[in-house]
């Protein structure tokens, strides 16, 4: 369908191209004397490159988020450049935290040419495009009719509503399916533990995202987190781009903002014969083929490549053009469009500027998002709902909460850490013991689901560790430095982060309740003068041998929760040391010893 | 088949026109039979195959090729290879000439090493060129050096550069922390120290690790062993910090060994003396530096605060880790008074040191 006659004189300018009549050598300059890269480098060329550079940055930075790989890289930098992160975190904490700001870089192109986001920079958009590519069976028709709107895409305003009115309140979810939040745990959670199993396999440690880890990392829920990414990826095989199209909350921000953009792909109508081969590869399911739908259009620019009759074009405010019709146009059947047959054979043919008007279809866009208004209204009152409904939960109460609900240090009190948390993950990426895991809904509640808590079965806070503090973007782990964790230096009056308080469970402790000598726990604590000591005491063992006991026992104020004795406690499996979230310093809801106040004052 | 067979024109089948037609019917027809039979014979043969393999695999004796048979279970259970080190360890031949315990004072710890070593003979007598050398460092615990809880890297890096200089063609520097490695091994400045020195860097993965088995251990003969920086290795030399330890009482070059140690450690307390005699049995060292740079004399193995920490400005090379450990709690901890702690006796019951120093020979150099 595509090299017909009928695009041969005035399109021949920029279509000399993919004219096949002699075939020019690579360098060879077009014949029309443009430059022979104006042939290969396409703007679509262009567009796929950089989304091969935005996603290998996206991955190197995750690669780099590793102790050994630290260096000064801007590890969370997509999750900063999200301006939904940044607004929404601005919504429930009204304050914008640190490289949050950043956000506004991909506001001024969205701004300026539309929702460009969604298919130039986003990883995630990215991953859906090429898988969808490379699995595509569709041809044709098929092809085409996967590519029309759907009402069904406006469900992504209806999410980022109910998020948006929920953040207000204070309860943060957009990290549930931000389409960087969930890639960035999705990696952190599934992918990368794979990646690196697989790279121990074949003996090449380099390509590990945690190299040096003793043991490979394991995540809690990782089956879930897993399970969700091929489904969402496995979807692009019924609806292409299915993510983005229908749920993508930042992609329905983006779209909401792109009404106000001075760019758009405008249809010519008098060279466009309504032959819908612009929807072949159409990533957005905006319609260009009729009323573009600016707030869907993720701006790829294929559609401009698929036209044969050069109809499309990207343009600085184009304004409609329908009320600027001469005479009355015809609405045909598309598919039986033969346009040059018909045109100059009829009676009457209406004209646009005084040429002949070719499209059956009068409008050229449509800006605002496809939601009827008490669909929004209904939104904001789920939103409304959900809200309290999430907090009812037990976990993310003052009384009733999870003992092992236990925040990295760093972290702001329960209430405060939910409106900023976004369960990127992050932190619990970089963690170099894997002690940091995605929070269970036992845990957490719903409302923080997949959120850090640190399971001291799986590792332990290493002590002049700041690590998570560093990457979190939002500041549900505040930027931390090793003395203020330390309660070092000029932080000596507040004394050291404490995550929790250790407990014995002597019932199961060895030299309490077993005779036997073990003490793992005194020998690793951390810190100076130890939080575990010992009673020296001499027993007539049950064989009759007399021996001497070291018994351990906690010294509370001294214990920051590290968990390291929980840790290598031999009693694995129930430890016979365990830590719990009472003591936490963040919170003075959750505290345990009687103190005299004077730390707050500081 | 037709259902209005009364009607001849649309009742088409064997109603052959003429005989030729008759004959390609019939030679079709005795074509398609044998097709039959053969389809029939290779479907049979293709059945009787499959099933011959599968009884096969699952009903011959174990012995015979290609039998799967497992009759008790066994079969199918994991194999541990079992590895071993050479029989007299790392050690070279003893010297009649040279001293055992070479002590070095002072605070130029490069040229201090030095003499440490050349006190015992220096370091030709103990590294040979083209050797494959395994340094084992301390670095159990992510402190930084000046806390004292790890091996001083400046003494790693001077042991690395002494060991090239005689003309090890590879040096390796291995270790397994208790804390995660990799953060143990950047804290306490030992990796950089390495990597800078021209040594390799081994940390510990799930995969680095072999079955080792040490004939005559009480409870380490058989016990997963941090193999893989030790493959292809001729010359381990340890070097450890002095350091007090909540249970042992004291940790130097014999407790150092744990570090070569996997699997369910946290166990070891329950008879930590009987677990460093084991270790003095494993390990063998070519010889074992003392870095007595700094003493951690409390709050052992991982103190955590300067006040726990003071200077030693002492290095000592030796080839008899116990007489050396001995020295250490008596010159460098300063427990003159007490009692030495039980791992050197058993240790010495198996003939593998001597715990009391003052009985072996001994070099004392001042440095600067």
């Amino acid at each position: 369908v595509t090299d017909q006659a009928g695009q041969s004189a005035a399109p021949a300018v920029k279509k000399a191209a993919n004219k096949p009549a002699s075939k020019p050598g690579f360098f060879d300059n077009n014949r029309d004397g443009t430059p022979f890269y104006a042939r290969h480098l396409r703007i679509t060329t262009v567009r796929v490159l950089a989304q091969a550079f935005f996603f290998g940055l996206f991955v190197f930075l995750l690669w780099t988020t590793w102790l050994s790989r630290l260096g000064g890289y801007p590890a969370s930098l997509f999750l900063e450049l999200d301006p939904l992160v940044g607004f929404a975190t601005a919504l429930s904490t009204h304050t914008v935290y640190r490289w949050l700001w950043r956000g506004l870089l991909i506001l001024i192109p969205t701004l300026l040419l539309g929702r460009l986001f969604c298919n130039w920079i986003c990883p995630y958009g990215t991953l859906h495009q090429f898988v969808g590519w490379l699995f595509n069976i569709r041809k044709n028709k098929a092809r085409i009719d996967a590519n029309r709107y759907r009402s069904g895409y406006q469900i992504k305003y209806i999410i980022l509503a109910i998020f948006l009115v929920m953040a207000a309140f204070g309860a943060l979810q957009i990290g549930l399916l931000d389409p960087i939040c969930l890639l960035v745990r999705t990696f952190t959670v599934a992918l990368s533990p794979a990646i690196d199993l697989i790279a121990g396999d074949i003996s090449l440690p380099k390509l590990a995202f945690s190299p040096g880890a003793s043991e490979p990392r394991i995540f809690g829920g990782a089956w879930l987190v897993g399970l969700i990414i091929i489904g969402l990826v496995g979807m692009n095989l019924v609806i292409p781009r299915f993510f983005c199209r229908v749920l993508c909350p930042l992609g329905a921000f983006l779209g909401f903002l792109s009404r106000f953009a001075l760019w758009r792909i405008d249809r010519d109508l008098t060279k466009c014969t309504d032959c819908d081969l612009c929807l072949r590869r159409c990533e957005g399911a905006a319609d260009p083929q009729a009323a573009l739908r600016k707030s869907e259009c993720f701006v790829c620019f294929n559609c401009i490549d698929d036209c044969p009759e050069d109809a499309l074009s990207f343009k600085l405010t184009p304004l409609p053009v329908k009320d600027l019709i001469k005479g009355r146009i015809r609405k045909k059947d598309p598919a039986k469009a033969k346009p040059k047959a018909k045109i100059n054979s009829d009676e009457k043919q209406a004209t646009l500027f005084g040429k002949p008007v070719v499209s059956g279809i009068p409008e050229t866009v449509i800006v605002a998002p496809d939601v009827p208004r008490r669909r929004w209204f209904f939104a904001g009152i789920a939103g409304v709902l959900a809200y309290p409904f999430l907090r009812m939960s037990k976990a993310v109460n003052k009384r009733g909460y999870h003992e092992k609900a236990i925040r990295p240090p760093g972290s702001v009190a329960e209430p405060e850490f939910l409106e900023r948390c976004i369960k990127c993950d992050q932190c619990i990426n970089v963690c170099p013991t894997n002690v940091l895991q995605p929070a269970t809904l036992e845990q957490s509640g719903l409302e923080g689901l997949w959120t850090p808590v640190m399971d001291f079965s799986v590792g332990f806070c290493q002590l002049n560790c700041v690590l998570c503090a560093e990457v979190c973007p939002t500041g549900a782990i505040q930027k931390t430095s090793i003395a203020k964790k330390l309660g070092a230096g000029e932080y000596q009056e507040q004394g050291p982060i404490r995550v929790g308080t250790a407990f014995f469970n002597r019932g199961r402790c060895l030299p309490w309740s077993m005779e036997t000598p073990c003490v793992v726990c005194e020998e690793v604590c951390p810190v100076s003068p130890k939080a575990i000591g010992t009673y020296e005491e001499e027993i007539i063992r049950w064989d009759g041998q007399k021996i001497v006991l070291n018994k351990p026992y906690m010294r509370p104020e001294l214990c920051i929760g590290c968990g390291i004795c929980e840790h290598e406690c031999p009693v694995m499996d129930d430890a016979a040391v365990y830590v719990t979230a009472i003591g936490e310093t963040r919170s003075e809801d959750r505290t345990l010893l009687l103190s005299s106040g004077k730390k707050g004052e500081s | 088949m037709s259902d209005k067979p009364e009607i001849p024109e649309k009742s088409d089948d064997a109603r052959p026109a003429n005989a030729a037609d008759a004959v390609a019917d019939a030679a079709a027809l005795a074509g398609h039979r044998s097709m039959r039979r053969r389809s029939f014979l290779s479907s049979v043969g293709a059945a009787a195959g499959l099933g011959a393999a599968a009884a096969w695999a699952s009903l011959a004796p174990p012995s015979w090729p290609l039998s799967l048979r497992d009759p008790d279970g066994e079969r199918g259970k994991p194999q541990k290879k079992l590895y071993t080190l050479p029989e007299n360890g790392f050690a070279v031949p003893a010297s009649a000439t040279a001293s055992v315990l070479g002590v070095a004072r002072g605070e130029r710890f490069d040229a201090m090493l030095r003499a440490a070593v050349d006190a015992i003979g220096g370091i030709s007598r103990f590294v040979e060129r083209g050797d494959v050398v395994l340094i084992k460092p301390n670095v159990a615990f992510e402190r930084a050096a000046p806390l004292g809880a790890t091996s001083n890297p400046e003494i790693v890096s001077a042991l690395i550069h002494l060991v090239r200089e005689a003309g090890a063609s590879e040096v390796r520097v291995a270790d397994n922390p208790i804390e995660s490695p990799e953060a143990c091994f950047v804290r306490s400045g030992v990796r950089k120290a390495a990597i800078q020195a021209g040594a390799e860097v081994f940390l510990p993965t799930a995969a680095s690790f072999e079955t080792l088995h040490v004939p005559g251990a009480t409870w380490i003969e058989n016990w997963p062993f941090f193999w893989r920086p030790f493959a292809g290795v001729d010359k381990v030399i340890g070097i450890a910090p002095v350091k007090d330890h909540n249970l042992c009482r004291a940790s130097m070059t014999t407790k150092n060994w744990y570090g070569l140690l996997g699997g369910r450690r946290n166990q070891f307390h329950q008879d930590i003396h009987g677990i460093i005699s084991d270790l003095a049995l494993m390990l063998r060292p070519t010889f074992v530096i003392l870095d007595g740079s700094r003493v951690l004399f409390r709050s052992g193995p991982t103190g955590g605060s300067l006040a726990d920490v003071r200077s030693g400005s002492t290095i000592v090379a030796s080839t008899d880790s116990l007489a050396t450990d001995a020295f250490g709690w008596h010159d460098l901890l300063q427990r003159q008074g007490e009692e030495l702690p039980n791992y050197f006796a058993q240790a010495a019951a198996r003939g593998l040191g001597q715990p009391d120093w003052r009985q072996v020979s001994m070099k004392e150099v001042q440095v600067g």
